[in-house]
C-alpha cells in the first residue's frame, strides 16, 4: 500500500513562504480557527503536515486525534519567530506515555 | 481479590486451570513484547531527538535569513518569485511494521523537471538563492523527523496499550484465576470429606444393628 502524496505546511505567512519556494504546498493561516479548519481539510488530502508550533498549541485536541494515526503526520516546527519548545515537550510526553518518566531530561541536558 | 462467581464443579475447575495456563502464557508474551517495544522505541527517540534539534537549528537560520532576504529586496518581488516553485516534492508513502504496530514510511521525491532557483536571478537577491538552498538541503531531514516522529508517537501509543493489557493480567486475571481455582478446590475436599464421614457413619450405624 504505497501512495503519493505532497507535503503541506501551515502557519504564519512568513513561515510558510519558505516552504513554498522548495515546493512543499504552503497554507498561511492568521488564526486559531482558520488553523483548526484548515487541518482538518489538509488531513484528508495530505500525509505529511507541517505546522508551525504556536498553531499546533492552539489545537491540541486536533493533533491528538491524528496522532495515534499512521496518517497524516502532523509535525510541529519552529516558525519564523524561533521556537517555543513545544516539538520538544511532545518528544518528552511520548516518553513518558511509554517508560513512565522523562529518561531523556539527563541527556537533553548533557547535549545542550 | 473476589473469586469470579462459578459452580464448584471439577469441569470447571479443570475450564479455570485451562485459562489460567492461557493467561499465564499470554502474559508472558506480552511482558516480552513489551521489552522489545521498549528497546525500539529507545533507538528511535534518540534519532528522534537528535532529528529534532538539528532540524530546529537550521529551520530557525533559514527562516530568519528568509526573513532578511524579504527585508533586502521588495516583499512583492520575491513573493513573486518563489509563488511558482520550480520543482514540486512528492513523498511515496507507506505503511510499514515495527512491532506489529502500522507505521507510515516516506520516500521524497523530488520531480525531475523544473529547477531549483524557479527565477532569474537577476531580479531577487543572493540571499535567496542561499536560503533556498539550504531549505533544499533541508526538506529530506524534514521528511525523516516526520517518519521517526510519528513511529515514536505511534509506539508510545502502543507500549502504552500493551502495558494495560501485562497489567491487566498480572494485577487481575492471574490472581482471580488462582483464587478461584483454591476456592473449588476447596470446596471439592470438603464435599469428598463431608462423603467419607456420612460413609463412616453409615457403616458404624450399620454396625451398631447388628
Amino acid at each position: 500500500m504505497s501512495k503519493n502524496s505532497s507535503i503541506a505546511a501551515l502557519g504564519d505567512a512568513d513561515t510558510v513562504f519558505a516552504f513554498k519556494a522548495v515546493g512543499v504546498d504552503a497554507y498561511a493561516v492568521t488564526n486559531e480557527t482558520e488553523a483548526r479548519e484548515k487541518l482538518r481539510l489538509l488531513a484528508r488530502n495530505y500525509d505529511i503536515i507541517y505546522i508551525t508550533e504556536q498553531f499546533a498549541e492552539q489545537v491540541p485536541d486536533l493533533i491528538a486525534r491524528y496522532k495515534t494515526r499512521p496518517f497524516p503526520a502532523v509535525i510541529p516546527i519552529p516558525s519564523s519567530q524561533g521556537s517555543t519548545g513545544y516539538g520538544r515537550r511532545s518528544i518528552k510526553a511520548d516518553v513518558e506515555k511509554a517508560i513512565g518518566t522523562d529518561i531523556l531530561q539527563i541527556e537533553e541536558n548533557g547535549n545542550d | 481479590m473476589a473469586v469470579i462467581k462459578v459452580n464448584p464443579t471439577r469441569m470447571e475447575l479443570t475450564r479455570l486451570k485451562g485459562r489460567l495456563k492461557t493467561a499465564t502464557r499470554g502474559h508472558k508474551l506480552l511482558k516480552d513484547k513489551a521489552d522489545e517495544m521498549i528497546r525500539q522505541f529507545m533507538l528511535l527517540i534518540k534519532r528522534n531527538v537528535a532529528l529534532r534539534t538539528e532540524v530546529e537549528k537550521e529551520l530557525k537560520g533559514v527562516l530568519t535569513d528568509f526573513m532578511l532576504a524579504k527585508a533586502v529586496s521588495s516583499k512583492t518581488e520575491i513573493e513573486e518569485a518563489v509563488s511558482v516553485p520550480g520543482k514540486s516534492v512528492k513523498v511515496t508513502s507507506a505503511s510499514k511494521n515495527v512491532m506489529s504496530v502500522e507505521v507510515p514510511a516516506f520516500i521524497v521525491e523530488r520531480g525531475e523537471k523544473g529547477e531549483t532557483y524557479p527565477y532569474s536571478f537577476a531580479s531577487v537577491t543572493g540571499e535567496l538563492d542561499d536560503c533556498i538552498g539550504v531549505m533544499a538541503e533541508l526538506l529530506p531531514l524534514l521528511v525523516e523527523l516526520a517518519e521517526v516522529e510519528k513511529t515514536c508517537n505511534m509506539l508510545a501509543d502502543e507500549i502504552e496499550k500493551n502495558r494495560r493489557r501485562v497489567n491487566a493480567l498480572e494485577y487481575v486475571m492471574i490472581p482471580e484465576f488462582q483464587e478461584t481455582i483454591k476456592y473449588i478446590t476447596m470446596k471439592l475436599d470438603e464435599a469428598e470429606r463431608a462423603n467419607t464421614i456420612r460413609l463412616m457413619k453409615v457403616k458404624s450405624m450399620i454396625a451398631g444393628r447388628n
